[in-house]
């Protein structure tokens, strides 16, 4: 360990270190004497120094008072460091060595540098870092940078994150481009859609000429047209299997079609057809079992092998507009009337369950896919309501932002929340637990929305409206699409958790909220503020000047639901 | 009777024909008289009386009076009540009689709803075992879709081949083709060739092959990296000894050679004959090369050059000096050159690197190389042998490595051609191990150092104070629009810092318009008493940046400003009962104290940069001097006068700044309920600039995470794991809710419409 041959004190690099120890020479080229003009060991311990030879007798042992002897002695077990000799002594005219600490050292000899000194050479133990620590193993792999964590050296956190947070909400504005594209090729306004069990990059629709067209996201473009029903086609719902789909339509009939295209030679014709006795308006199929249901005058539910419904359900005698299964406990089912009532029906036990009556229509109800007893319905009146299936006497939340008729909703796979289509043009998305929306879209182009779909993988949000176009956009505005790297996925969740943390500070606040839209929306909610102010202060002007008590208070969610029958 | 009477006169009033009326008449009074004579108490029966023509007769005297009339059991009974004969038809009707009748069955209505009632609860307690499972992904920090790692079933090639069919004509006509030329197109999709050649490797086989290509890149990497080593070497004395001893051994070798197998050794001869002719055709060692030339122009100076050149000139008249034939009876010798080579190792080498398998019989050990001692001289070096030396130490590593190659393709030859011998499987089960512990060792190296960064100290970082879960949903009627949408669209970053910039602008307005209030009241004030409902403007707690900034709490700068009323219509009687009330506590007093606090704190302080112990002596009980201190105290500028200190009734916080008020939350956001929990959770930093790597990552990890291009299908009991476990809480937790909610809807729905 220790290097022979001379080397001058004033040449002499140390390290700091922990654990193993280099040698440090200390030897000069003269006298015992001389060197301790240019080398000084002091020690803590030392002061009295009778075991060590008496070269080392120390020059100004008093002077180790003045040392400031550590505080933290224990911590490390050496320290030595370069000292500019300021300090004084007899020998201050070259550099000194000073060895503090020692604590283990307490020997009969009372010292052990003297030791080393003897032999004309000194053995220090130097602190040193583990190689593993700082050497990478791979030249591919990134330098591993140690890093103070002591806030003192990292000062203003909430500052800089603050602006760090500003700056991202900015950007995300920046950057919030939904729309995807457009898919063209209906001649008439596309009536409903429905997505493939098992493939992400097809979807179905159905147009109000009868027509069913069968899309290819990724490349964008339809894959497959054919004329299904005479008039409208009022509704559709592929197989759970994907294999094959249902269209139902304004000619009376239920038609099976395969989801594969006809192969060379044969004809476009469905498997089965069957022909109804009224108009069917809508149709869902059990998410397990080869079982499906259609509405229209009553709610049929239909083994897919018989041309003659397994079991009918009815209760009241208004045209059902819509009807869905529930994709978790599979045996449920809602539907919803044009008498204004939603009403749940039970299969095992072919019996309506209950009914809820509002204050206007409900046009189509959504199950939540991942809480079984949660479903939103979407009503004429510009609202959506969330219901427990369990408590109906009032919903768990009205989400209000539309400004006209709500025509059609759908859950996100995730069961967070939820994308509508309304009458005054536009797509919304609501947080499930949230009473206005977070999202809203719009083009210039797009009219009446009558279907909305939200794709399996929870990304991308479809609509087909009445110009005839169905439109794909991204569920998250300012998302980037696209493979990300580690980094920037880190950087991602960053950012997105700084918006949350500062989402209260007006600043960030406003610019997040902030959104374009089209003249005629804007004033609609406008208009409809000022209604909904006026309405309220003439509510409470009524309370104030009649008898108290007689003119209650109503809660805006029981406010809209008529009764609940049993 | 009177029962009789009662129901007759019902019968009687629902007739209204003219013509009966008169015989009513009759008949009433007729039951007026007998209802008179029975409440005179005296029983009388009398036979009813044939007053007149009737159609019904009756041989027992019944008249027909009562035809329409109900018949009353009791009334049956009234005759047989004395006659013990008739006891046990009497007993028997009494029976029936209390008997009561079937209710009648509920309507179809009725028993509907009993049904959906039913139902109901039924289908409610259902959906109530999802209870739990809803709450707690709720509550979840974080939820992973897909809930159930799909697994990606690639359907086999021939079952997809065999569903296919050729239609189109060209399509038959491809297929056809390819049966014609018996190539497999559905089931197995091999050729009987292709199928023998896969059943002729067993597994055993295929693992030794496997092990035997394994070692064999293991040590062509390890030559490779040992000739990269070598060739490396810039010492000259080394190369100088290594050429000397290569040369040494090639001579051994030869010697050897011609004791052993003559005619080997007269082969080799003539391949040095070769070699020379070589080089006299060549020009290699004339001198004319670049380096030679080179040389050429350093000899005049160098004695090294010089010497070089010579030497090289020495090796051409080496080279091409005619080699005596010794042995006419020389064979030709079929061993190829790559193995001079390889056979050239000295046996000791071997020996030495015995440690590593791979050098079994193998060249030698390169860190003994060096060893060779080098006082030998190298006069009796054969020319021959000297001039495969001159070839690259390059390519001869990569004879080596040929060699040894070439070494397992005769293994491999040999052993197909034996069959499997016994030895050699001993042989590579002996060096099989070696390998797997090198790599195991390997592995496990490798493996230690990606724990250990790994290892570190995670800071305690707690992340719940960050997120806290939000389970029941907000009111209704505390939410405001999520959005604020506007008729413009914000597209760049500049319109971006227009709209906060327009923000602040509004925000700034309110304040100046309190401002601009502000020196009107103070006028008002300045005249007139104190005005009753002027308020601090800090009354209102306010969140502040700056407080959070700064890490500490900041407190009430002046609490509410104590009023005093002084009402002039009020007279003696109100002053007297105000001071009555305030008797004890002394509020001007109080309030000129806060005042001067408030002045006390506004003020700025001087600052401190003394530091003990420079440029003096230092220690406990010593203080800096005085000159120091005066030095280094730094006194600030004068503050602005007050804007309160005209108004003694007033205290102006200036504390409040305008700027940064712009970016201070005003209200105390929803889920927390004292601002002392939002200023924590704001002061707590995020990023990785604060936080471990770890830290940051558990900090920032996303809520809510999906993965492109998977399908998320809703969720069903199988993605519970716990959904087995819950469902008898799941329905507990139902009865619990259901029956209370079937109560209530039980109770009502008679008033409701149906």
């Amino acid at each position: 360990m220790t290097d022979p041959g001379p080397a001058s004190p004033a040449k002499r690099i140390l390290t700091r270190s922990s654990g193993c120890s280099t040698s440090v020479d200390t030897t000069p080229p003269l006298s015992p004497a001389a060197r301790f003009s240019s080398c000084t060991w002091r020690s803590t311990e030392r002061t009295g120094d009778a075991g060590g030879p008496t070269a080392h007798a120390w020059p100004w042992a008093p002077g180790a008072a003045l040392i400031p002897s550590g505080g933290d002695l224990g911590a490390e077990p050496l320290r030595v460091s370069r000292d500019c000799a300021e300090s004084g002594g007899p020998g201050s005219s070259g550099h000194v060595w000073r060895k503090e600490a020692a604590v283990g050292r307490r020997g009969g000899s009372g010292c052990a540098c003297p030791c080393a000194c003897s032999a004309a050479r000194m053995r220090v133990k130097v602190l040193s870092r583990n190689p593993d620590d700082y050497v990478r193993e791979t030249k591919l792999d990134l330098q591993r940078v140690p890093r103070n964590y002591d806030p003192a050296l990292h000062p203003f956190e909430v500052a800089r994150e603050y602006v760090r947070a500003l700056n991202a909400t900015k950007l995300e504005r920046v950057f919030a481009k939904p729309f995807l594209s457009s898919l063209d090729g209906h001649r008439d306004g596309v009536n409903c859609m429905a997505k493939h069990p098992k493939s992400l990059s097809t979807v179905l629709s159905g147009a109000c000429d009868g027509e069913v067209r069968i899309w290819n996201l990724t490349k964008r473009q339809c894959i497959r047209a054919l004329q299904a029903h005479e008039g409208f086609v009022r509704g559709m719902c592929a197989r759970f299997c994907g294999t094959s789909f249902f269209t139902v339509g304004d000619d009376k009939t239920v038609k099976q079609w395969k989801m594969e295209s006809p192969g060379y030679g044969e004809e476009e014709e469905p498997i089965h057809t069957i022909l109804g006795k009224t108009v069917y308006t809508g149709i869902d199929h059990h998410w397990k079992d080869a079982v499906f249901a259609t509405c229209g005058q009553q709610v049929d539910i239909w083994d897919e092998q018989r041309t003659s419904p397994m079991c009918s359900l009815t209760w009241g005698f208004d045209s059902i507009s819509s009807v869905k299964f529930n994709p978790i406990e599979t045996y449920l089912l809602g539907s919803c009337a044009s008498d204004r009532n939603i009403v749940l029906y039970d299969m095992r036990q072919s019996t309506p369950l209950k009914k809820v009556i509002l204050n206007m229509r409900t046009n189509t109800l959504c199950w939540n896919p991942m809480e079984a007893f949660i479903f939103t319905a979407a009503n004429e009146d510009y609202n959506l309501y969330t219901f427990d299936m369990r408590f109906l006497t009032s919903p768990v939340m009205v989400h209000m932002d539309h400004v006209s008729a709500v025509l059609d909703v759908d859950y996100s796979p995730t069961g967070k929340e939820f994308v509508s289509a309304s009458f005054d043009k536009s797509v919304r998305i609501f947080p499930v637990d949230k009473g206005h929306s977070r999202e809203v879209y719009h083009t210039k182009r797009m009219q009446h929305v009558i279907t909305v779909k939200w794709t399996s993988d929870s990304r991308y949000i479809l609509c087909g409206s009445d110009e005839m176009n169905i439109r794909l956009w991204k569920a998250n505005a300012s998302e980037k699409l696209g493979v990300l790297a580690p980094r920037e996925k880190a950087a991602m969740n960053y950012n997105q958790k700084l918006k949350e943390k500062f989402q209260h500070h007006p600043q960030i606040k406003r610019i997040a909220r902030h959104r374009h839209l089209p003249k005629s929306i804007y004033c609609q909610i406008k208009e409809q503020r000022i209604m909904r102010e006026a309405r309220r202060r003439k509510e409470l002007n009524r309370r104030k000047h009649s008898k108290p008590g007689s003119v209650p208070v109503v809660s805006e969610k029981k406010k809209h639901i008529v009764a609940v029958v049993q | 009777m009177a029962e009789e009477w009662l129901g007759a006169e019902a019968a009687g009033s629902g007739s209204e024909e003219e013509e009966e009326e008169q015989e009513d008449g009759e008949r009433r009074h007729q039951q007026l008289l007998e209802a008179v004579s029975a409440l005179t108490g005296r029983k009388r029966r009398k036979l009813a009386e044939r007053s007149e023509a009737s159609a019904q007769v009756s041989e027992f005297n019944v008249s027909c009076k009562g035809a329409g009339e109900k018949l009353v059991l009791s009334e049956l009974l009234q005759p047989i009540r004395a006659r013990s004969a008739l006891s046990g038809v009497k007993k028997e009707l009494s029976r029936v009689k209390q008997k009561k009748a079937v209710e009648l069955p509920l309507s179809k209505e009725e028993a509907e709803r009993v049904v959906r009632e039913a139902a109901y609860a039924k289908s409610s307690k259902d959906v109530g075992k999802w209870q739990p499972v809803v709450l707690q992904n709720r509550r979840a920090e974080q939820l992973v879709f897909p809930l159930k790692e799909e697994i990606v079933a690639v359907a086999p090639l021939e079952q997809v081949v065999s569903a296919w069919k050729p239609r189109t004509p060209l399509e038959q006509e491809i297929f056809g083709l390819l049966h014609k030329t018996q190539q497999p197109i559905t089931d197995p999709l091999l050729t009987p060739q292709e199928k023998a050649s896969l059943q002729a490797m067993s597994l055993e086989e295929a693992k030794r092959r496997r092990a035997e290509l394994q070692k064999a890149r293991v040590l062509q990497s390890y030559y490779e990296a040992k000739a990269r080593r070598e060739k490396k070497i810039k010492s000259k004395k080394y190369h100088r000894v290594l050429k000397k001893s290569k040369r040494r051994k090639a001579l051994k070798e030869f010697e050897m050679l011609q004791k052993s197998d003559p005619e080997a050794a007269l082969a080799k001869l003539e391949e040095l004959d070769q070699l020379r002719m070589e080089e006299r055709m060549s020009l290699k060692h004339q001198n004319k090369g670049k380096w030679a030339r080179s040389r050429a122009i350093m000899a005049k100076y160098d004695l090294e050059a010089r010497k070089a050149m010579q030497e090289q000139l020495a090796r051409n008249k080496e080279l091409t000096q005619k080699v005596r034939v010794e042995l006419p009876e020389e064979e030709p010798a079929d061993v190829p050159e790559e193995d001079l080579t390889s056979t050239a190792i000295p046996p000791v080498s071997v020996g030495a690197s015995r440690a590593n398998p791979w050098m079994l019989g193998k060249p030698s050990d390169p860190a003994q190389e060096p060893d060779v001692p080098e006082g030998l001289g190298d006069a009796a070096v054969p020319v021959a042998v000297e001039s495969k030396e001159e070839m690259s130490e390059e390519e001869e590593e990569l004879s080596e490595e040929e060699a040894l190659l070439q070494d397992f393709q005769q293994k491999r030859q040999a052993r197909q051609q034996q069959g499997e011998g016994p030895e050699q499987h001993s042989e590579e089960l002996t060096v099989l191990p070696g390998v797997h512990s090198v790599i195991e060792q390997g592995a496990d190296e490798t493996e230690v150092s990606e724990q250990l960064p790994g290892d570190g100290p995670i800071h305690p970082v707690s992340v719940e104070e960050q997120v806290s879960p939000v389970i029941e949903l907000p009111l209704q009627a505390q939410e405001e629009p999520l959005l604020s949408e506007q008729l413009h669209r914000v597209q760049t970053m500049e319109d971006i810092e227009a709209l906060a910039s327009e923000e602040l602008t509004a925000e700034q307005e309110k304040p100046v318009a309190v401002g601009t209030e502000k020196p009107a009241c103070r006028q008002e004030e300045g005249k007139a008493a104190p005005k009753p409902a002027k308020k601090p403007t800090t009354k209102k707690k306010i969140i502040s940046l700056q407080s959070v900034l700064s890490g500490k709490l900041q407190e009430a700068q002046c609490p509410s400003l104590p009023v005093v009323v002084v009402e002039e219509e009020g007279g003696f009687d109100q002053r007297g009962v105000i001071t009555e009330a305030f008797a004890g506590d002394d509020v001007v007093a109080d309030f000129n104290r806060e005042k001067r606090k408030a002045e006390q704190a506004a003020k700025p302080q001087p600052l401190n940069l003394v530091l003990p112990g420079w440029g003096e002596w230092g220690g406990t009980g010593l203080k800096p001097s005085n000159k120091k201190i005066k030095r280094f105290l730094i006194k600030p500028a004068p503050a602005p006068p007050r804007k309160d200190q005209h108004l003694p009734h007033v205290i102006i916080n200036e504390q409040r700044n305008i700027h940064a008020a712009a970016h201070q939350v005003s209200e105390l956001p929803f889920p927390f309920e004292k601002h002392q929990q939002f200023e924590q959770c704001i002061r707590t930093p995020v990023g990785s600039t604060w936080n471990t790597q770890r830290a940051f990552q558990k900090l920032t990890a996303p809520r809510v995470v999906t993965r492109a291009g998977h399908i998320i299908q809703p969720i069903s009991a199988e993605d519970v794991p716990s959904m087995a476990a819950t469902t008898d809480t799941g329905t507990k937790l139902a009865l619990q809710t259901a029956p209370e909610q079937h109560k209530q809807s039980s109770r009502r729905p008679r008033k409701r419409a149906r």
